[in-house]
């Protein structure tokens, strides 16, 4: 093919695109150039001249990072003349460096380091004395030791280019050249932590991590980030019994090396002091510490008393429990206690969207179609506040591919800067807006349309009617607030759906009390409220009512509740959790802690004790039940298993139920907030951003 | 003003209205064939320009001496874009300063140069960028500017010609780096001075990423005379290859620095016995940096040279920006050595490894040799860190801090060797302060 060109590197012909970089070509190839400011994705820099290489007939060595590779291109990676100028850079580097690896924070996984030790000298020539400024801060997460940096400008590219936030800069020039923020002495930003962990060195550090732990003494862990519905993959690092950080830099997952400040730092929830860690029942008025057993038998014997009067329960299920956990639940609940008076806090229409697509294969957006489709339409939703993944990838998606984005919300995004049209709408007339988008969409090959919480009912209806008329491939997402919201929906955590979107009436039931229904019934006799806090802005109408909370503080539903079960987190649990795409993936037990429970093994220990069988409580056993009788979750256990994601995938036919739409309300959080669990993580509470506010950029 | 009294050897074309009362002013000019190039140019087609430009053999006067027509020739006269006109007067070269006298002196031979180029590859704007500490002959050139516009040099439809051209003056803010045509342009864009990455070359995406001319002062300055005279007579002014004459700017130990304009390939002793009086109190001639303190030093029996680019490139140095740095025997080379250096230093970007850290590295190490504690293993170590920027660094900057430097240790070792071990600096008390 002519566009395509053959280049020979290190005696290896190579084939390869016209035009690509020789740095990429090579490392395609396996052979490594080393570089530091070079960057997958980001703006070409030429700075570090690390990856300088011999090219046949050029006169000099030649930069690989910005080296088109043409047809016939002969080049040399590895000669003495190449060696000689790695070293000397990496002299040159370690001049004005501080070269204390021993208490930096990066040492061991440094890329300078790693580059000295392949690359660089046995020793010193450099006897002078070596610059130096003090550390700053700039924000309780980010620290700067100018000394340590190599001045790569990555943190520079990944702010301005990868966020859109351009929180920093360089200032001065020549060796005393460092890297500042534009607003002077601190940030004013997302708190993401990206330009942390970007660093190849210790320049940057974490407020969180610094001086805590080596690199090579923690327990390094892949799960799930238990905040948004954004499913981010964050690799925990657990030393000692608690979790010291959170990044992704093996790239792996749906979000590459993405975090916002909640999947790197707010973790802390784990060990806040008001964690719950032993049961709490009430006696006289009061919550008094108890053991597992007994109060798993106070909840055992009345559940199996008021289940033999046939008494009105309530069950309430969690945004951010696993799909094990609430497929159990709603199990408990239909078979176990014969109720369908079932629901969660409903975050986003995913019923009406499902039903709307009646099955259609493809129709639902993953993560990875939002970097790669043409064209996306964004109605209704803040997404670099409330789904900063899923504005990453778009926001790639234009650097890269220079996709058309359209906007329709009630105020400024930051999606408005480089958006091909921004529609300002009032709440509820967002349909009009997408309609007077009309033309210009029907002229883009394809589009994914993200749709937040206030599109719901028949306007989900109407916005798949309007994406039907444009005649193009379009895809959706519909937008949910939490970690598990998506998987609460697909496992029937709902009064009148079974998981997989099947009518309880299909099988013979009537549909439950919903959430608000259940609150109201001055009849209740028994609220279970598994991970979740709906007391704390609705009362209890029934006063005899007998309360069950499994949570992780003392919430104010926990408060009102005559049991409290303190429950194990998602770092503290295997299962499965299902994101705003769609998308199953796995969560990776990291720590315990003592005292707690995970919500499935509490639910199996009450069946237990009330005599019912519902079958093993073991993850892998649910997980199983799951994929053969969920619709859409028949995905393939060994993509999870590996830490990938699995797109599941809408139900065949109908579903025709009311959705509801009264009762969907997105909880509207910030990059700052995270519903009831977000106040119990310091770090989110403690940048100066917080708690932010949505529209507002 | 002028700052030395002229030289019966000089060959005065871009000088030619120094002295002239009111030099500056448009009516001076007017009245001595001013503006006459730009009416010339009016009736030639932009292929006819440029070929008079390659006739002339003129080239770059900044310091790289890239051929000026050539240069032109690359600019895509038909893209949609606008194309801009770009003058580097952010002349910062230690030893250099013929760009200041040219616009003090005579700035509508600038704006006049400007005009002809837009004419060549149809630009309708142009941008004089000044270094800083120029500031007051950003007054000269505005007046200058003013000047045109009121007797319709510039503007809308120029002499009836259907012809529009606007010109604007820009401040440097003090970095030599901006002197690098491309870190010259962020800068004109508002941006940190630091260089881009080429290719692509200003020509084709330039000033606010479109197609730019971009040239030195004197380049622009010796257009006038090329379309008014033919490139013919510019050319055989100089040697082969090298066209016209040249602003050389003659400083150090001489009996008459200053700025004289002479033949491209005149030689250098005799530039330095007879045109700037020889050198000062009898002294002998030493050394001599021939093109700006980037260029690789002529020890004194190198020096009886034809000064022009190829003649200089076969003895290994340069002609650059035709700063003449002249050193007679009392002066110490590792002192100039360690002064050239700090120069870099202070003026590195700071954008590439090999340039931030090599500068600040020789910087101290030459400081402490001059200081007398280098040690002998170093003296090898200067010329190595030397050679670990050269050809290396992002832009050409580091290779102007480690060429002179090479070229130091390699001809004067031993003044070196003189410095090692605690010894004073045995130039100490005679020498003065140079660039």
């Amino acid at each position: 093919m002519a566009d395509r060109v053959k280049v020979v590197i290190d005696g290896r012909t190579v084939e390869a695109p016209a035009g690509a970089l020789l740095i990429n070509v090579a490392r395609q190839a396996g052979i490594d150039i080393p570089a530091f400011c070079y960057y997958d994705g980001l703006a070409l820099q030429a700075a570090c001249r690390m990856c300088l290489v011999e090219v046949e007939k050029a006169p000099k060595l030649l930069a690989a990072c910005t080296l088109p590779v043409t047809d016939g291109m002969v080049v040399r990676t590895e000669t003495p003349q190449v060696k000689e100028a790695r070293k000397a850079m990496l002299e040159f580097l370690l001049t004005n460096h501080p070269l204390d690896c021993p208490v930096c924070d990066k040492g061991g996984e440094c890329e300078l380091q790693d580059a000295v030790f392949r690359y660089g000298a046995g020793e010193s020539r450099f006897t002078e004395e070596k610059l130096h400024v003090p550390e700053a801060q700039w924000s309780p997460v980010v620290y700067y030791d100018a000394p340590r940096c190599i001045l790569c400008y990555r943190c520079v590219r990944i702010c301005d280019e990868g966020l859109g936030v351009r929180a920093l800069g360089v200032v001065n020039r020549g060796a005393t050249s460092e890297i500042a923020p534009n607003r002077g002495d601190h940030l004013e930003c997302d708190e993401c932590g990206m330009c942390i962990d970007i660093c190849p060195v210790g320049a940057l550090t974490s407020g969180i991590y610094r001086y805590k732990t080596r690199p090579w003494e923690m327990k390094h862990v892949g799960t799930i980030c238990a905040h948004c519905g954004d499913g981010c993959k964050t690799t925990l690092g657990v030393y000692s019994g608690r979790i010291m950080r959170g990044n992704n830099r093996d790239r792996s997952g749906i979000n590459d090396e993405f975090l916002c400040i909640k999947g790197r730092y707010a973790f802390d929830f784990t060990d806040h002091p008001e964690r719950l860690r032993t049961p709490l029942v009430r006696v006289g008025g009061r919550l008094e510490e108890t053991s597992w057993a007994r109060a798993l038998e106070i909840v055992a014997r009345r559940f199996a008393e008021v289940k033999s009067r046939a008494g009105k329960f309530g069950i309430v299920g969690s945004n951010r429990t696993t799909n094990e956990e609430n497929y159990f639940l709603q199990k408990f609940a239909r078979q176990g206690l014969g109720t369908n008076h079932l629901d969660h806090h409903r975050t986003g229409d995913v019923v009406s969207l499902v039903d709307a697509l009646a099955g259609r294969q493809d129709a639902l957006a993953t993560t990875a179609d939002l970097y790669r489709r043409k064209a996306a339409l964004v109605v209704a939703a803040d997404l670099a506040q409330q789904h900063p993944l899923l504005a990453f990838q778009l926001r790639a998606n234009w650097r890269h591919h220079q996709a058309h984005v359209y906007v329709v919300t009630p105020g400024p995004v930051r999606e408005d800067s480089y958006a091909v049209r921004s529609v300002r709408v009032p709440p509820g007339e967002e349909l009009a807006g997408v309609e007077s988008l009309r033309e210009a969409l029907r002229a883009e090959p394809e589009l994914v349309i993200l749709f937040g919480g206030a599109v719901k009912g028949e306007n989900v209806r109407r916005l798949v009617t309007f994406g039907d008329s444009l005649g193009i491939p379009v895809q959706y997402v519909c937008l949910v607030d939490y970690a598990n919201s998506r998987g609460a929906a697909d496992m029937g955590l709902l009064p009148d759906l079974l998981p997989g979107y099947r009518p309880v009436t299909a099988a013979g039931g009537s549909p439950g009390l919903t959430l608000p229904e259940m609150l109201a019934a001055p009849d209740l006799e028994v609220l279970w409220v598994v991970g979740a806090n709906p007391l704390a802005r609705h009362p209890l109408a029934s006063e005899q009512a007998f309360v069950v909370v499994q949570d992780l503080f003392l919430t104010e539903t926990a408060a009102r509740a005559d049991v409290v079960l303190p429950a194990a987190c998602a770092y503290e649990k295997n299962g499965t959790v299902t994101n705003t795409c769609g998308e199953v993936q796995r969560l990776r037990k990291a720590l315990e802690t003592p005292g707690t429970k995970t919500d499935l093994e509490i639910f199996g220990l009450l069946a237990q004790r009330m005599g019912l069988d519902l079958g093993p409580w073991r993850v892998e056993s649910v997980w199983e039940e799951i994929q053969g009788n969920v619709p859409g979750y028949n995905v393939p256990s060994a993509v999870l298993a590996a830490g990938g994601a699995a797109p599941t995938y809408p139900v065949n036919g109908r579903i025709g139920v009311n959705p509801r739409p009264e009762l969907i309300r997105s909880a509207g959080d910030t990059l700052f907030t995270s519903g009831t669990l977000g106040r119990y993580s310091r770090i989110l509470n403690s940048v100066p951003e917080a708690p932010g506010a949505l529209y507002r950029s | 003003m002028l700052y030395n009294e002229p030289s019966p050897l000089e060959v005065r074309v871009l000088t030619r209205r120094f002295g002239l009362p009111n030099s500056a002013s448009i009516d001076t000019y007017l009245a001595t064939e001013g503006y006459a190039a730009f009416r010339k140019a009016l009736e030639m087609t932009p292929e006819q320009i440029i070929e008079e430009v390659k006739i002339s053999n003129l080239r770059g006067r900044g310091g790289a001496g890239f051929p000026t027509g050539l240069k032109w020739s690359f600019v895509p006269r038909q893209s949609p874009k606008p194309k801009y006109i770009v003058v580097n007067a952010d002349e910062g070269e230690p030893g250099t300063c013929k760009d200041r006298v040219l616009m003090e002196n005579d700035p509508h031979q600038l704006l006049e140069g400007m005009l002809i180029a837009g004419l060549a590859v149809d630009a309708h704007a142009g941008y004089i960028y000044i270094r800083g500490e120029y500031r007051y002959l950003i007054e000269i050139m505005d007046r200058a500017i003013a000047e045109a516009y009121e007797r319709g040099y510039l503007g809308r439809n120029i002499l009836g010609s259907g012809f529009d051209f606007d010109v604007y003056t820009h401040t440097g803010a003090g970095s030599y780096e901006c002197g690098e045509e491309s870190a010259l342009l962020e800068s004109l864009e508002g941006k940190r001075g630091i260089p881009r990455i080429r290719p692509p070359f200003p020509a084709v995406v330039g000033a606010f990423q479109c197609p730019t001319v971009l040239n030195n002062v004197e380049t622009f300055c010796a257009i006038p005379a090329i379309i008014r005279d033919g490139g013919a007579a510019f050319a055989a002014l100089g040697t082969p290859k090298n066209g016209g004459t040249r602003l050389f700017a003659i400083s150090g130990h001489v009996n008459r620095p200053g700025v004289y304009e002479l033949p491209m390939g005149f030689n250098l002793l005799r530039m330095i016995n007879e045109v700037a009086g020889g050198v000062r109190n009898g002294k002998k001639l030493k050394a001599v940096i021939p093109g700006g303190s980037s260029c690789p030093v002529l020890k004194a029996e190198e020096c009886d040279i034809a000064m022009d680019f190829d003649s200089l490139a076969r003895a290994k140095s340069m002609l650059g920006s035709g700063g003449v740095i002249v050193m007679d025997e009392d002066t110490c080379m590792v002192k100039v050595a360690m002064r050239i250096m700090k120069f870099y230093a202070h003026e590195s970007c700071g954008w590439c490894v090999p340039c931030r850290e090599g500068t600040l590295w020789l910087k101290k190490l030459l400081t402490r040799f001059h200081e007398g504690q280098g040690r002998r293993n170093e003296i090898a170590l200067i010329g190595e860190l030397a050679r670990n920027m050269l050809g290396r660094t992002f832009c050409p900057l580091g290779d102007a801090a480690a060429m002179p430097t090479i070229s130091l240790v390699e001809k004067f070792y031993d003044e070196f060797e003189a410095h090692l071990e605690g010894r004073p600096c045995p130039f100490e008390a005679r020498t003065a302060v140079l660039v």
